[in-house]
């Protein structure tokens, strides 16, 4: 979408209107497709991190200097060839800004289908353990989350240090 | 043999340009900013779209897009992969036509050496100087072996010492690897400088080519609003000095010139390369001449100034508050320093 202007004609308009849904809202339409079982969380954590990526991954590839991509086609590069070359590598910023806002987003997403829908996993032991005021329980489950979000985050920091650092 | 020929290009401010590179040659284009010098380079390079025909070798390429044109293309900002580093933004035109692993690395290491960086291999672009990233930006537009290489005003950001050093440079270079080369300027001195021959366009149209010294005293008047009408001098006498100077008398003006020649008949300045005082300068008494102001015409930020030297006429360009600070009026009584260095010369035979 980034790179190609017709694809980013066709697409931008149906993803404008998905994207807006909350992924929460499409719980009750993934139960009646996948039932309750590993594939859903998967699914609902998919739909919760995909466009907030898509966007900032557009936006990283249309912020790349038109000159490098004049510069890459001047020394003999295909099209695919400077998209795969210089446009994604200079985009990777903006798509690790993605990652890690939604490393975050997608533990706060699935906690919540689990609190309301799905039986396993931290939200529904959270559920549990509040019906059995088992607050222990609760503050425990909090502090696993906050550790597992901000570990993605930092995993994800890490990767962006790792293969952007040397050139910004 | 002409290397590149273009024929009725029309796209944005160029209006039906006609022009004919030849064969190793070194073209500069120059004029002003909006003249069209970069959208022409886009055009010979395929980068857009474009009205009309160009020709390598004869063979249009109208239809062969800018990746199968071997062109070598220096950007005005350089335009270094910053994600790679030295070496790779050198390799990169080699990788991606998937040359073999050991030719590109011989490549690379061939002008890292020619281009005398080998000491910056490993390092990214942010981490070199405007001089160092040109040298890189250079051998990595040769890295192909272009056919053509076109250069858009490629020393902008650099110093005047650094960018003088380059283009000496790279003139030696173009000259051994004898590539066709066009070089983009709006400076007349680095055109003068560089070019074999120099092309000026203006709004979009070439008003004159020719060598520097037929551009310089004999411009046309689209070129002399441009790079602005000298004042030429006839000399009436020479006398050879030591160490390669001459002295020429035009008139009233005695001038000491460096110059292998005997023989001059012609000296031109341009009314901004002389300087203009109120009180005699201190220092030797050299190419400095003595009048009375005769007219002054004031413009949004410059005085031209006409100084009558005996028999001579000589125009001065100067800033808007240089000229504000002298509180002159005509009549009044000047003195004039001709720099050395921008004095041009017409010898015998020219």
């Amino acid at each position: 979408m980034g790179w190609n202007n017709l694809a980013n004609k066709a697409l931008n308009p149906i993803i404008s209107l998905i994207y807006p849904i909350p992924a929460l809202g499409w719980l009750p339409l993934l139960m009646l497709w996948f039932g309750i079982g590993e594939i859903l969380p998967i699914a609902i954590i998919f739909i919760c991190s995909f466009f907030p990526i898509l966007y900032n991954t557009v936006t990283g590839i249309k912020n790349v200097g038109k000159n490098y991509i004049f510069a890459a086609r001047m020394l003999g590069a295909s099209d695919l060839k400077i998209l795969s070359t210089v446009v994604v590598p200079l985009a990777l910023p903006n798509i690790f800004t993605g990652l890690k806002l939604e490393s975050g987003m997608a533990w706060r997403v699935i906690i919540a289908a689990e609190m309301v829908a799905i039986p396993t996993g931290i939200g529904a032991l959270m559920m549990k353990a509040e019906s059995l005021i088992r607050i222990d329980i609760i503050i425990v489950c909090l502090i696993v989350l906050g550790i597992m979000c901000l570990s993605f985050e930092k995993f994800f920091a890490f990767l962006e240090k790792k293969l952007t650092n040397r050139w910004r | 043999m002409s290397s590149i020929k273009l024929k009725n290009i029309s796209k944005y401010v160029c209006k039906n340009i006609n022009l004919e590179i030849f064969d190793k040659e070194l073209l500069v284009l120059l004029g002003p900013n909006g003249a069209g010098k970069s959208t022409l380079l886009n055009v010979i390079a395929g980068l857009i779209d474009y009205e009309g025909s160009v020709f390598f070798s004869n063979m249009p390429v109208d239809k062969v897009p800018a990746n199968k044109r071997r062109i070598g293309y220096l950007f005005q900002e350089l335009n270094l992969f910053p994600h790679l580093d030295v070496s790779a933004n050198i390799a990169y035109g080699l990788r991606v036509q998937k040359q073999p692993q050991d030719e590109i690395k011989d490549r690379v290491e061939e002008l890292l050496q020619i281009m005398k960086i080998k000491h910056l291999s490993s390092r990214y672009p942010k981490e070199m100087s405007g001089g160092e990233k040109q040298r890189v930006a250079l051998a990595r537009a040769l890295a192909n072996s272009p056919r053509i290489l076109l250069l858009d005003e490629p020393m902008n950001s650099l110093d005047y010492r650094t960018s003088k050093y380059l283009r000496t440079e790279f003139k030696i270079l173009q000259k051994k690897l004898g590539i066709t080369t066009i070089y983009v300027t709006h400076n007349f001195y680095e055109a003068e400088e560089m070019a074999e021959r120099i092309a000026v366009l203006d709004k979009g149209r070439v008003e004159q080519i020719g060598s520097p010294k037929e551009i310089f005293f004999h411009p046309t008047e689209a070129v002399n609003d441009f790079i602005g009408a000298p004042n030429i001098l006839t000399c009436d006498y020479c006398n050879r000095l030591s160490f390669g100077l001459i002295e020429v008398k035009c008139g009233d003006i005695s001038l000491v010139i460096s110059s292998e020649r005997e023989k001059i008949k012609k000296v031109a300045i341009l009314p901004e390369d002389i300087y203009l005082s109120d009180t005699r300068p201190p220092g030797p008494d050299v190419n400095r001449v003595k009048g009375k102001l005769s007219e002054i015409e004031e413009s949004s930020s410059t005085v031209c100034c006409t100084v009558i030297t005996g028999k001579n006429s000589l125009k001065v360009k100067l800033p808007q508050e240089i000229f504000a600070s002298m509180s002159l009026n005509i009549s009044d009584e000047v003195w004039l320093i001709l720099a050395p260095r921008k004095l041009k010369i017409i010898t015998d035979g020219e």
